[in-house]
């Protein structure tokens, strides 16, 4: 009987902080968006985050785009051959990429590297009390630390996605033309016919401007609100990385529902 | 790392992505068809327009010529009102020019082929295709085999 009042209990802490932490998460987010106006007077900060948030990513979203492009381009094409509609191969890798793949794909790998590199220089700032130093000092941490993060984060999703799918894209065509041997105007028509720029580019933009929003906004809160002990920023870093992974498929599905529903 | 090389890099980074978003938009997106803007409206009635869509292309002797822009049901003479804009370059279609929708390939998407007549007025922004050929519905056309045989 007390190990069930105690399971009850715990259930209801855990349910009763979780949404406590919801709470603080918004009313940072509100903190933050006004924070921005900091950065018209100093763009070198924005410039310095856009650096390590968003150029130090290049490497491996151009790495995994190529990647991905290949392998989409092998398996669509075993999978229409037996339709005799190989070339449709384009048309496959081109949608597939620019729709789902170049955004969360993008997302998911930007929410390991940059993501939780952003949730660990922030705890750690905070764990060694930087930020509180800066507020003893009348600079405003969130103004100066928090906000250019955000945007820069911000920024470079939907720039990285779209790296990723056009790299994507060139990986796919040098697979279906040199090792499939299909014909490479057959390629582009094929891709030009079927694909709508504001239905398919443009709605996986504003996918990837949406998943950009949220995995910046929780690993720049997982960090600003960690535990200050190396544990704590251990636990937080893992933890952006989970739930922003969540949070993007999640999303997905959303906004799938919602754009390429007819 | 000094400033100025760290501000190159972000410099190639947003002109990298920048040049992916245009190159995807140019070579592999439909952005060459979006010249309708300056196309001439000209409209067509239908029985039966089967799997036909708003911007379902127009073609003439198979090149595309234009596309379609408006589908509504007009309950007056109850058939499909079918309104499509022509490039502005393709502008000498005979007045008695005829619609039918066809079938791209066994499976593909339905389009619109003109097939010119031999008038000798051209049709203008505005005007209506008389000659029209309703799309081919499977199971009619097996209803109707099915009926003459069983007439034998």
């Amino acid at each position: 009987m007390m190990m069930l009042l105690d399971k009850l209990q715990s259930l209801g802490h855990s349910s009763l902080s979780s949404v406590q932490r919801l709470g603080r998460g918004h009313v940072f987010l509100l903190q933050v968006l006004p924070a921005m106006q900091g950065m018209l007077f100093r763009p070198s900060l924005l410039i310095r985050q856009m650096y390590s948030v968003g150029v130090q990513t290049l490497l491996i979203i151009v790495v995994a785009g190529l990647f991905v492009g290949m392998v989409i381009a092998l398996q669509a094409y075993n999978a229409l051959v037996d339709f005799g509609a190989e070339d449709s191969v384009s048309v496959m890798v081109v949608l597939s990429l620019l729709r789902e793949l170049g955004p969360v794909v993008t997302a998911l790998l930007f929410a390991g590297r940059a993501g939780s590199a952003l949730t660990a220089e922030i705890g750690l700032m905070k764990a060694t009390e930087q930020l509180s130093g800066m507020e003893m000092m009348a600079v405003n941490p969130i103004e100066r630390v928090i906000a250019p993060r955000f945007l820069a984060g911000f920024i470079s999703m939907p720039l990285l996605a779209v790296i990723f799918s056009a790299v994507g894209v060139m990986g796919g065509y040098l697979v279906a033309i040199e090792l499939l041997g299909l014909d490479a105007g057959a390629f582009w028509s094929q891709a030009v016919a079927k694909v709508d720029l504001y239905h398919d580019l443009g709605n996986g933009m504003i996918k990837s401007a949406v998943f950009g929003f949220v995995v910046v906004w929780i690993a720049v809160f997982e960090g600003y609100d960690c535990v200050p002990t190396s544990e704590g920023l251990g636990r937080a870093t893992t933890s952006t990385v989970v739930h922003s992974s969540l949070a993007v498929l999640g999303l997905d599905f959303v906004l799938t529902a919602l754009m390429f529903n007819e | 790392m000094s400033t100025r090389t760290i501000e190159i890099a972000v410099g190639l980074f947003v002109a990298a992505g920048f040049a992916a978003l245009f190159m995807l938009a140019m070579k592999v997106s439909n952005l060459a068809n979006y010249t309708g803007d300056d196309g001439y409206e000209i409209s067509a009635s239908f029985d039966n327009i089967g799997g036909l869509k708003v911007r379902s292309p127009v073609a003439a002797s198979g090149v595309r010529v234009g596309q379609v822009t408006g589908i509504e049901y007009d309950s007056g003479g109850y058939e499909a009102w079918v309104t499509m804009s022509i490039d502005p370059q393709y502008d000498k279609f005979p007045t008695d020019t005829a619609a039918s929708v066809l079938t791209s390939g066994l499976l593909g998407e339905q389009f619109i082929g003109l097939q010119p007549g031999a008038e000798e007025e051209y049709l203008i922004a505005g005007s209506e295709i008389e000659l029209t050929q309703s799309a081919l519905v499977l199971e009619q056309i097996v209803g109707q085999f099915l009926y003459s045989k069983a007439e034998e």
